[in-house]
């Protein structure tokens, strides 16, 4: 569906995007996640062909952007991350004109912006200035101008940023609707947002692909750093001797000690689930009561930070 | 092309800027027409057109100062860049736009000929072949406008490089008094322009040896050509800008009554030459 190939991107001197490389297939959501500045806006303008890379190409659909842009940019609908509104007109003399723009047929060009306003529910603002309407209000007419005609890819860049929570969780819905018959890629900094609703998540950071994969699987890839959270109602020498016992522990952080009762943190080697019957069982032998377990899944959160931490530290110590 | 034809005419009408435009070109027309032919009974309205030129200096930056700085301000290029248009369709329709507004005023003025025709004797050959001189010199203003507002974001910045430089293509028939004739200034200035060419081939190709090696070619043809034939560059400079007059062609018609052909071809090819330039300033921007 879309190929970026080998993407740089040079401002004056500084090195915006760095040799990316990725392909989007048809029917998915895709999100773009990077801390601010890692290139996620930068790549978005030049898959829609508003700026152009330095070097590398990108192909919709095997249309270079460059050399067919009006056959390539027939199949995408783009929010950036300021909705591009003309402030002088009515939301409905914006969504008629950018209907013309994107050359819908005359005969099915209302159908097309009825259908696209009813979608992001602004029947009740369509005759207002949008000089007048709210920052969500012109968040989604930028939304209706993106998907307005229904091309094959909606990109949107940072989609949810200034609505309010409900508004959010209607937009997320939209887009899941949206993915049943479009590829959509948007881009993030906000990483419950990415977790929740996208099939493939592109984690961009400096300008290069850090990692990629479904949620799932970028989980995975910090396996064996699972950690369990354990309260248990002994003192620390009692509680010591019999997790010598048990193997596949590898660190142990005392967090709260008393006489009674302690909390503390184990990081596992072994498969923390096997560990941790390991230790319920043994507590229960010698009839200590376990209180809490808790096993802790390294999140994206923490994937997303190690990694893109992980560069800044690596930069640092060069 | 269309689409954005239609929504730029209409925004100008909307935020009053076409509509000011029209009316103070209609008023000044008029105040020129009720002075020199309907109180001095003077039957050329050609006459009074000339005065509306020094109008347009002001009037014409006001109108083509927000169509692409202000697009540029407020992102909403993203949204034309980003749709299956041309970049050339862009740039026409939003061109056109402007046209069709400098049109009206301009259709208004054809009525005068008739009103002094209803008074007694009219040239309206003159009087018409004069209007049509005069709003293809306002389309090439317009054109000047277009591309200075196409180079910044700020439309007040555009409006103020834009009267400046129509001022100077304004007055360059009497400024060209003050530019020396002798065969020495001609051959420095020659070589300066021929640098300044030769600086610009270097910042685009980052190629010394092209740039270095024409400006050596130059500079040696300058100076064997000054040798040589010395009294070649005599009033070569003036020679040169004189004959790129822009209010020179309109005066034809006005004052000489000759039907221009070669001086309207001026027009169209500056015409030309600006939406060009336009269009490459979007391409570089694109790139840089």
């Amino acid at each position: 569906m879309i190929e970026v190939k080998h993407l740089t991107k040079k401002y004056g001197r500084h090195l915006a995007l760095d040799d990316l490389y990725f392909t989007v297939e048809k029917g998915q959501i895709y999100g773009f996640l990077g801390p601010n500045g890692a290139g996620k806006s930068t790549t978005m303008n030049i898959m829609t062909g508003y700026i152009s890379a330095t070097d590398g190409e990108v192909l919709i659909d095997g249309c270079s952007i460059l050399e067919e842009p009006e056959k390539a940019k027939k199949c995408i609908g783009y929010l950036p991350e300021i909705p591009p509104l003309y402030l002088d007109m009515t939301v409905m003399e914006y969504l008629n004109f950018v209907a013309e723009l994107k050359k819908i047929p005359k005969d099915r060009r209302l159908a097309e912006v009825k259908k696209a306003r009813n979608l992001v529910k602004l029947s009740d603002v369509s005759n207002r200035l949008i000089r007048n309407l709210s920052k969500g209000y012109r968040q989604r007419t930028g939304l209706a101008a993106a998907v307005l005609g229904f091309p094959d890819i909606i990109i949107l860049d940072e989609p949810t940023v200034g609505l309010d929570p409900k508004q959010i969780i209607e937009i997320r819905e939209l887009i899941r609707t949206l993915a049943k018959d479009h590829t959509v890629i948007l881009s993030s900094h906000i990483l419950a947002e990415v977790q929740e609703i996208c099939d493939y998540v592109l984690i961009i950071s400096k300008g290069r692909l850090a990692a990629s994969g479904t949620p799932e699987e970028l989980e995975k890839l910090s396996q064996g750093k699972e950690s369990i959270e354990l309260t248990i109602k002994a003192n620390k020498e009692t509680i010591q001797t019999i997790l010598d016992k048990i193997s596949g522990i590898q660190n142990i952080t005392w967090q709260n000690e008393t006489n009674d009762a302690c909390d503390i943190l184990i990081e596992t080697s072994d498969l923390a689930q096997k560990v941790c019957e390991d230790i319920s069982l043994s507590f229960a032998t010698e009839r200590i009561p376990v209180t809490k377990i808790n096993i802790l899944k390294a999140t994206l959160e923490d994937i997303f930070l190690e990694l893109t931490e992980g560069d800044s530290k690596n930069e640092s110590n060069l | 092309m269309k689409a954005i034809y239609k929504r730029e005419f209409r925004s100008y009408f909307t935020s009053m800027i076409g509509c000011a435009f029209i009316a103070f070109l209609i008023v000044i027309g008029g105040i020129y027409f009720m002075v020199y032919n309907l109180y001095n009974g003077y039957p050329f309205f050609a006459y009074s057109l000339s005065g509306v030129i020094f109008v347009m200096l002001i009037a014409v930056p006001v109108l083509s100062m927000k169509c692409f700085a202000e697009e540029r301000k407020n992102k909403t290029d993203q949204l034309l860049l980003t749709s299956p248009v041309s970049l050339f369709e862009i740039v026409l329709g939003k061109y056109l736009a402007m046209i069709t507004i400098f049109a009206i005023p301009c259709l208004i003025y054809c009525l005068f000929p008739l009103i002094i025709k209803l008074q007694g004797s009219a040239y309206l050959l003159v009087d018409y072949s004069s209007i049509l001189a005069f709003f293809l010199l306002g389309c090439v203003f317009i054109a000047v406008g277009m591309f200075l507002s196409s180079l910044t974001e700020s439309p007040v910045i555009a409006a103020i490089s834009t009267c400046a430089v129509l001022f100077l293509l304004y007055m360059m028939d009497s400024l060209l008094n003050y530019v020396p004739t002798s065969a020495v200034s001609g051959v420095i200035i020659l070589i300066i322009f021929l640098s300044l060419i030769c600086a610009l081939i270097y910042s685009i190709t980052k190629n010394p040896i092209i740039s270095g090696g024409l400006e050596l070619i130059a500079l040696i043809g300058c100076i064997v050509g000054y040798v040589v034939k010395s009294s070649f560059f005599e009033n070569l400079i003036v020679d040169i800008l004189d004959r790129l007059v822009l209010t020179d062609v309109f005066y034809n018609f006005v004052q000489n009554y000759i039907f221009d052909i070669s001086g309207l071809l001026y027009y169209l090819s500056l015409i030309v030459l600006f939406i060009f330039l336009t269009i490459q300033t979007f391409q570089k921007r694109r790139w840089s």
